[in-house]
């Protein structure tokens, strides 16, 4: 499991994502995925997939892991480790304040 | 302290409940007892001694230095003719007496010898040239005697009889073989087997066979010179080998005051009847009414015995083994298990008979599991019929299956044949040792290792090896995986509970099924597909359409490439097209810049590479509906140019083609649906091996094939039904694909389907009605045809907020090279 430690960072407005689902954000020299789970909270994860490179922002979540779109790996948001024995993936530090994406502390 | 433990009987069984025995580290000071005056050999290798194919040497599991290396007393050549219960000693005929704690009895059986006149001499036992076949002994003498004649009988036509006639063809030209009953191994085979099998006796190896014979004399004064039948015949000969069955040694014990019925009776530890301190194991032993006279279930008492007298498991219990044997019978394969009839009208029988080739195959299937299986000359599935005939496994739908290879390549990939980086999965490039590291890390299912491998996640043709291997990996123990009959991984129900929860509960959403199906309500990415594409079917206006349960390529309507882009395929109805449309296509191209215009199989026109931001425009400027390219959804219906055009269409192919595309464009599924219209039998639009295919043949009548395929798995499609006109066809397709979306499994393509359900049920159900549901089948998939919507509409306002926003803005993408 990768915390990467990050300044406090506006992403956006909230209803940017829809429930469930996910969208990319640039941040610095950085491409992470935000995900909006059903429960309500945010998971931010780096947003290339180890594997061959896809989109995790386009891949389908529950409220525990996301499934990449090609080849349907998955990895726990929480973690960032592989459910099949691939690399692990980053975790960025996401809340809410205010209706907008707070990434970082 | 240390215990005497006494063994009469130095055979496979004595011999192998030792072993289990000392591997418990079990304490004990061991005698054994033997007649024979030899460590102990492995009697089923006699035959091939006989035969000439091994030696002596060959056929010993230990000789004399393990029973010192081990402190075993072996008393060779030693009988025991008496057992004292009461002072716990066994009587030897060579007059010692010898005390014991614990007391085995493994006396095996002798060879039985039927009541012939002449056969025995009153001076030596047998007749001169008379031989028994059971132990090393009968066989030296046999072998010595055979080499100096000519003709030999053997009397007995089972196991034992065939395996003997073989051998001896090894030292004389000319034998015979006569059996009582009517056809050979008649407790293995059934009567068309016992011929199959004679046939190739007689043909393969030369000898001669006479069943029904009933051998009554010997004849001969001082040696044999022949035999006589009850029906009269003399069959002249110099060498008679009896194989006429067995009998359980149980003299000693009887005499002994110990419970025998047809063998030694014991109870579920292996223990004597009413013994404390005695046991019983092997062919002498009978467990709840059984005698066993095979190896496998020696072994499982063995075991049992060992772990109750070592106080490893007093617990242990042997329950009876369910016998099955595959063997070389004189060269010739033969398997069988269980029942070799039915025995009620609902016993399945399933039969293949090759004779020319020798090559006999039966099934009995009974509730579901495997309760019988022969198999005469090809033993190449016997492994795995023994396994689900001992475990009672699922049985798969197509039966044909269990008899043979069916669309794989020729003679299964053996796992333990495999070196362990072999590539298993040639799609998700997983080696046969990733398998088998993922099984010992402790995930025994196949799903489970598929999950965690990706291994058979591909096209899926290495499935079946996947679980080969697992199971191969996992020695035997497997484990069957609850998940594999559910509609999706998430939730715990079969399709048809799934769909009824659905309606009693009103689930119209996605959320709504996890949260009132699922134990602890906890959702899965890996189920909202398959629960998105069944709610659409089944609730249509009313389903509750989340967009997070849809796959990328839903959400956006194109086909999610290798670098994050996407491919746009304009609907091309029954792949005709207009010079117009081929302009405005060529100028969208050339204004997006796309780097690949590609034909597709199906007779479209792909462009390929395009970025997520761009589809709606390039939609609004295309201009032409969306061709579904992309979902589990009719995709297209391809054409040959039909009457029109060709000298030889005998249909209007392109115009029906177009027709049946027009009324089911976009209709979801469980599974793609690829069609075809065919404008005669020469096939130019692969109509024969599509989800569903039509073929006009000559006097204005449609064939429809159903469940054919031709990707990773090839199939032809069975023939539904022939129509009169093109209307019909229309009605049927729909009223397929609708019971297709209704009842196939969650990605369960027709190929698998159909030959699932079976063609003829069917044709019950969709052309004959018997169900009573046509007319339902018919007003559902009407419903879902008013639905349709082209969702490349869905352009000017977004369905969500960003849509289509990238999602890899900021990488270098790995490019595909623009051709030109």
């Amino acid at each position: 499991m990768t915390i990467t430690p990050l300044a406090p960072t506006v992403l956006g407005p909230l209803d940017e994502i829809p429930l469930g689902e996910g969208r990319t954000y640039a941040v610095g020299s950085e491409m992470i995925a935000v995900f909006r789970l059903r429960d309500g909270s945010l998971r931010a994860v780096s947003a290339v997939c180890p594997h061959k490179g896809g989109p995790l922002a386009d891949g389908q979540i529950d409220n525990k892991v996301v499934v990449c779109p090609l080849h349907l790996y998955a990895w726990d948001l929480a973690t960032g480790c592989s459910q099949s024995g691939q690399p692990p993936i980053s975790v960025y530090p996401v809340r809410v304040d205010d209706g907008h994406i707070i990434l970082g502390d | 302290m240390t215990k005497k433990l006494v063994v009469i009987g130095n055979g496979m069984a004595g011999a192998r409940t030792v072993e289990e025995i000392l591997a418990r580290n079990g304490d004990f000071s061991i005698t054994m007892f033997g007649d024979e005056p030899y460590g102990n050999y492995n009697r089923i290798m006699l035959s091939n001694l006989l035969a000439g194919v091994e030696d002596e040497a060959g056929i010993y599991l230990n000789d004399l230095s393990w029973y010192a290396d081990n402190d075993i007393t072996l008393n060779a050549g030693v009988k025991i003719e008496r057992i004292d219960r009461f002072a716990k000693k066994v009587y030897a005929t060579d007059g010692s007496a010898t005390p014991y704690d614990k007391l085995i009895i493994a006396t095996g059986s002798s060879s039985w010898t039927p009541p012939i006149k002449n056969i025995h001499n009153p001076k030596r036992g047998f007749h001169q040239g008379v031989f028994a076949f059971r132990t090393l002994d009968d066989t030296r003498g046999m072998i010595r005697y055979a080499r100096d004649h000519e003709r030999a009988v053997v009397i007995g036509g089972g196991l034992l009889g065939l395996e003997a006639a073989r051998g001896l063809q090894n030292h004389l030209s000319d034998v015979t073989l006569l059996h009582a009953m009517g056809h050979l191994m008649e407790r293995q085979l059934d009567e068309k087997a016992g011929h199959m099998l004679q046939a190739s006796v007689e043909n393969k190896l030369g000898i001669k066979v006479i069943t029904n014979a009933m051998t009554t004399e010997i004849l001969g004064k001082d040696r044999v010179t022949g035999v006589k039948l009850a029906d009269g015949t003399v069959i002249p000969c110099d060498v008679v080998v009896i194989a006429a069955g067995i009998r359980p040694n149980t003299q000693v014990a009887a005499d002994s005051g110990l419970t025998v019925e047809r063998g030694i009776v014991v109870d579920d530890q292996m223990r004597v009847q009413d013994e404390e301190d005695i046991y019983s194991v092997g062919e002498c032993a009978q467990h709840r009414g059984n005698l066993y006279g095979l190896v496998a279930p020696l072994w499982d008492q063995a075991k049992v015995l060992a772990d109750h007298i070592t106080g490893r498991d007093t617990e242990a219990a042997y329950t009876g083994s369910k016998l099955s044997t595959k063997l070389k019978v004189a060269g010739i394969d033969v398997a069988s298990m269980g029942l070799i009839a039915p025995e009620t009208d609902d016993d399945e029988v399933i039969i293949y008979s090759e004779p020319k080739k020798g090559v006999y195959k039966q099934l009995i299937i009974r509730d579901g599991a495997l309760a019988g299986a022969i198999l005469v000359g090809d033993n190449s599935k016997a492994a795995g019929l023994i396994q689900s005939f001992d475990r009672a496994q699922a049985l798969p739908e197509e039966r044909a299956e269990m008899l043979f290879d069916i669309g794989g390549p020729a003679g299964e990939v053996k796992p333990e044949d495999m070196p362990d980086d072999a590539q298993v999965c040639n799609c998700n490039g997983v080696s046969k040792g990733a398998i088998c590291g993922v099984v010992n890390a402790g995930c025994k299912t196949v799903s489970g290792v598929m999950d965690k491998t990706r291994a058979g996640k591909g096209c899926g043709t290495c499935k079946p090896l996947v679980q080969r291997i697992v199971e191969w990996a996992a020695g035997g123990e497997a484990e069957e995986d609850p998940a594999a009959s559910w509609y999706v991984p998430g939730v715990p129900m079969p399709k048809p509970e799934l769909m009824d929860a659905i309606r009693k509960y009103e689930l119209t959403s996605v959320s709504a099924v996890f949260e009132k199906l699922v134990p602890g309500g906890e959702h899965d990415a890996k189920s909202k597909m398959g629960l998105a594409s069944l709610l659409k079917m089944m609730w249509a206006d009313r389903y509750v359409d989340e967009r997070d349960a849809r796959f990328i390529n839903d959400r956006v309507h194109a086909n999610i490439q290798k670098d994050g882009t996407f491919s746009v395929v304009p609907q091309m109805k029954g792949g005709v097209t207009t010079p117009a449309e081929l302009k405005r296509i060529a100028e969208v191209a050339e204004k997006y810049k796309v780097p690949m215009v590609k034909l597709t199989g199906g007779q479209r026109i792909d462009l390929l590479g395009i970025p997520k931001e761009q589809l709606p425009a390039m939609w609004a400027d295309l201009d032409m509906p969306s061709g579904y390219a992309y979902g589990k959804s009719f995709r297209t219906v391809k054409t040959c140019v039909g009457s029109d055009f060709c000298r030889f269409g005998v249909g209007d192919s392109t115009a029906l083609g177009i027709a049946i595309e027009e009324r089911y464009q976009g209709l979801e599924g469980p599974g793609k649906m690829k069609l075809a219209v065919t404008g005669c039998p020469r096939n130019c639009a692969e109509a024969y091996v599509k989800d569903l295919g039509v073929v006009a043949i000559d006097g204005g009548k449609w064939e429809i094939y159903v469940g054919g395929a031709a990707g990773a798995h090839i199939r032809k499609g069975d023939l539904l039904v022939t129509v009169d006109s093109p209307e019909e066809v229309i009605r049927l397709t729909g009223r397929f694909l609708q019971y297709y979306r209704e009842n196939a499994n969650w990605l369960e393509r027709t190929y698998a389907f159909v030959p699932r359900i079976g063609i003829e049920r069917i044709r019950e159900i969709v052309i004959e009605d018997t169900d009573g549901i046509a007319e339902a089948l018919d007003a559902a998939v009407e419903e879902a045809v008013q639905a349709y919507k082209d969702p490349w509409k869905e352009r000017a306002v977004p369905a969500t907020p960003g849509q289509f926003r990238t999602s890899l803005p900021l990488t270098v993408l790995p490019q595909v090279p623009v051709r030109s």
